[in-house]
């Protein structure tokens, strides 16, 4: 049970690292959740997970691992016989294992069961009562009076199956990543169009006076001078947004994108355009996509450097032949010359990186109505799905260097 | 290591959820970085100086700019001043040392007794700064390159970093911490921290007013969500106004308190007309 939670960790992709799970044992070891299993649910937490955005997948894990377990002292047991054995996990490689061995004999194996046994022991002497680091009540700081902030019951009369009902809550589901969440987690995605453009592009064309100084004094005040690559961000989007009918549903998903494009004061520039379905030879300045306020395609792309990141927002479902054939528009009043395909090919020439947005969740895109196009659309560009997992893939790959 | 004087027990005037209280104590004892992060405003800043308190350490803050570089926080060479002292004869400048002032980390590390670094909003810094910093926060020692000089810590301090999470940590970075994240405080917590620092708090003010605070995060829309700090200011405006609670809900008084930008302002006062409009409506 205690190697397999390793194992529902992975299985749940929480990525846990040996390191991780070594400190975990540690802490085990040093007694630092002898008590009860709402103890041991928060230390293994606070040692194994380093975002809130898995406490989800880590409560799933814990529930599936620990369901039916009555006390911690089960754990600890096998902690022990796990140390005293093969240190083997599930699912770990040869490599792995070796770390882990190696890394587990520097932890003074008797030493740790010499310590764990006096405390179990000095626990079981001062029972509950006691101010006892450890001890259960009171002022005791490992211990667990009254209730968590957000609800979290910690101790309670039957404390130790609450844990495990806890995770069975599922409290946190609004924290993962991999679902389509708020704006505030798209911000942070997007945070990295910057972090990544500051030191290998641009010219070294500002003065380190820190470096000149330095380098000024090792030359016994002959001056040197130092440059550096400024620190400013030199990213630029285009975004170019599906506002066509099916993409409906998705509208509260793309206003948190917009949103989170607006906060993202550190883009040097970002334009903005529309499209219906499919982009042809003109684009639209605003949703509506009324010709009157539209621009030619080709002036865009020649206002619009190469280093500008083209992001493409759309649900890439449309009839086939709006993408393949001349006069395809969905609009019978308009007509185009080239079939949208073209377009497409022609943007992902003209533009170093590119990234197709589709709000469609990626698991659906083998099986729903735009399937077909789905596919075209993913031999020019791309596709990442609209989570915050999504376009934090995205932006690492429109930082790629080319 | 498990003696009482290393036991996080909270203090008085900060309200630590248990489950903080134990990762707290689970960093001191493994000796790892506590990384906190959080919204804005649930009091990591805070934390730190409340660890001290209670531990009874000295704490030593830095905080963190983006401009901010991990050497600086272990000690700079102040090249300028020596430049300067050997050209105006101003005492011994092949003294190197004398030019060599220490920075948070490394006073931290120099210190005689054990304490309490805070390294304040770990991610404005580059991506590269939490990288840098590996070696000695594992080790807990540096060297002073100009004087072969070695300092090595002789208590490991408790580190607390905190992240407001703008950027992502580096995985070997994170492996190496203890993590906690503060949840936005539910009311029946914030009742007890807001009593911290208001303890003679009219009651009927002071449910009326977290009933409008909650109400005001949850509208729509609202960019910049009022903080637990500024529903503390908030409380205050209103105690010392003189404000009826009646009128909380309907006026908003001082919203400015805990609204700061214009269009949040304006996102709310359309709140409360439709609230208006729906509750006479619906009666
Ligand atoms: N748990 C708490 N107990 C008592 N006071 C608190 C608590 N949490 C927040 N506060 C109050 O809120 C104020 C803001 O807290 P603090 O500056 O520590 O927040 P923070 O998380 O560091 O915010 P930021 O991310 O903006 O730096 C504190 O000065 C304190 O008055
Ligand atoms: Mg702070």
């Amino acid at each position: 049970m205690f190697t397999h939670f390793f194992f529902l960790l992975r299985a749940h992709k929480v990525p846990v690292s040996l390191t991780e799970w070594l400190a975990l044992t540690e802490a085990l070891a040093k007694g630092l959740a002898l008590s009860d299993l709402s103890v041991f649910y928060a230390l293994a937490r606070a040692v194994l997970v380093k975002s809130e955005a898995y406490y989800d997948q880590y409560d799933q894990a814990f529930q599936e691992a620990f369901a039916g377990v009555e006390s911690v002292a089960e754990i600890t047991d096998q902690v022990w016989d796990w140390l005293n054995g093969d240190f083997d996990l599930p699912g770990l490689t040869a490599a792995e294992r070796a770390a882990l061995a190696a890394g587990l004999g520097g932890m003074g194996l008797d030493e740790l069961q010499r310590l764990f046994e006096e405390r179990l022991r000095e626990q079981k002497e001062e029972h509950h009562g006691g101010s006892h680091w450890i001890g259960t009540r009171g002022t005791s700081p490992l211990g667990h009076s009254g209730a968590h902030p957000g609800g979290i019951r910690i101790g309670g009369q039957s404390r130790n199956s609450t844990a495990v009902k806890v995770a069975a809550e599922r409290r946190y589901k609004g924290y993962r990543t991999d679902a389509t969440v708020g704006v505030r987690q798209l911000e942070t995605a997007l945070r990295r169009l910057r972090q990544l453009s500051t030191r290998n592009d641009g010219p070294l064309d500002e003065l380190d006076l820190d470096a000149t100084i330095d380098s000024t004094a090792d030359h016994a005040g002959l001056l040197h001078l130092e440059w550096r690559r400024p620190r400013r961000n030199q990213t630029r989007v285009a975004l170019l947004m599906d506002a066509g009918g099916s993409m409906h549903p998705h509208i509260n998903v793309c206003n948190r994108l917009f949103t989170a494009l607006d906060r993202a004061t550190h883009l040097k520039d970002l334009r903005r355009y529309y499209f219906h379905n499919c982009v042809y030879d003109h684009l639209y300045l605003d949703p509506t996509c009324h010709p009157r306020n539209s621009v030619p395609t080709a002036r865009v792309l020649q206002e619009l450097s190469r280093d500008y990141k083209l992001v493409l927002v759309g649900d890439a479902s449309m009839a086939p032949s709006e993408l393949l054939e001349r006069n395809g528009i969905i609009w019978w009043s308009m007509a185009n010359e080239e079939p949208g395909m073209e377009w497409l090919r022609r943007l992902d020439r003209h533009f170093h990186r590119c990234a197709w947005m589709n709000p469609v969740h990626e698991r659906h895109w083998g099986s729903i109505y735009g399937r077909d196009t789905i596919a075209l659309v993913r031999n020019v560009f791309p596709m990442f799905e609209l989570t915050v997992d999504g376009l934090t893939d995205a932006v690492k790959n429109l930082m790629v260097r080319r | 290591m498990t003696d009482r004087a290393s036991t996080y027990a909270g203090t008085s005037d900060y309200i630590a959820s248990p489950e903080l209280r134990q990762t707290v104590n689970v960093a001191v004892v493994l000796q790892r970085p506590l990384l906190i992060k959080g919204e804005p405003g649930t009091g990591k800043t805070m934390l730190a100086q409340s660890i001290a308190q209670g531990l009874g350490m000295p704490l030593i803050s830095w905080n963190v700019k983006s401009t901010s570089k991990a050497q600086d926080g272990l000690y700079v060479y102040d090249t300028v001043q020596r430049l300067y002292d050997s050209q105006f004869g101003d005492g011994d400048v092949a003294d190197i040392s004398r030019y060599i002032r220490l920075g948070q980390l490394g006073s931290a590390l120099a210190a005689e007794e054990r304490v309490v670094l805070l390294i304040d909003e770990i991610d404005k810094a580059d991506l590269e700064f939490p990288n840098d910093l590996l070696w000695e926060l594992d080790q807990m020692d540096f060297t002073i390159a100009e004087t072969k000089e070695t300092v090595k810590a002789k208590q490991r301090p408790v580190v607390v970093i905190t992240s407001n999470a703008e950027k992502e940590l580096p995985d070997a970075f994170l492996r190496r911490c203890v993590f906690h994240y503060i949840e936005f405080p539910s009311e029946e917590h914030m009742r007890s921290i807001v009593l911290v620092h208001h303890p003679d708090l009219e009651e009927r003010l002071l449910d009326l007013a977290m009933e409008t605070f909650y109400w005001l995060r949850e509208i729509p829309g609202i960019q910049k969500k009022p903080s637990t700090s500024e529903l503390i200011d908030w409380l205050q405006a209103l105690a010392i106004g003189g404000i009826d609670p009646e009128e909380i809900s309907r006026r908003l008084p001082f919203l400015g308190v805990l609204l700061k930008k214009d269009r949040d302002i304006d996102a709310a006062s359309f709140a409360l007309r439709n609230k208006g409009a729906t509750r006479a409506g619906g009666r």
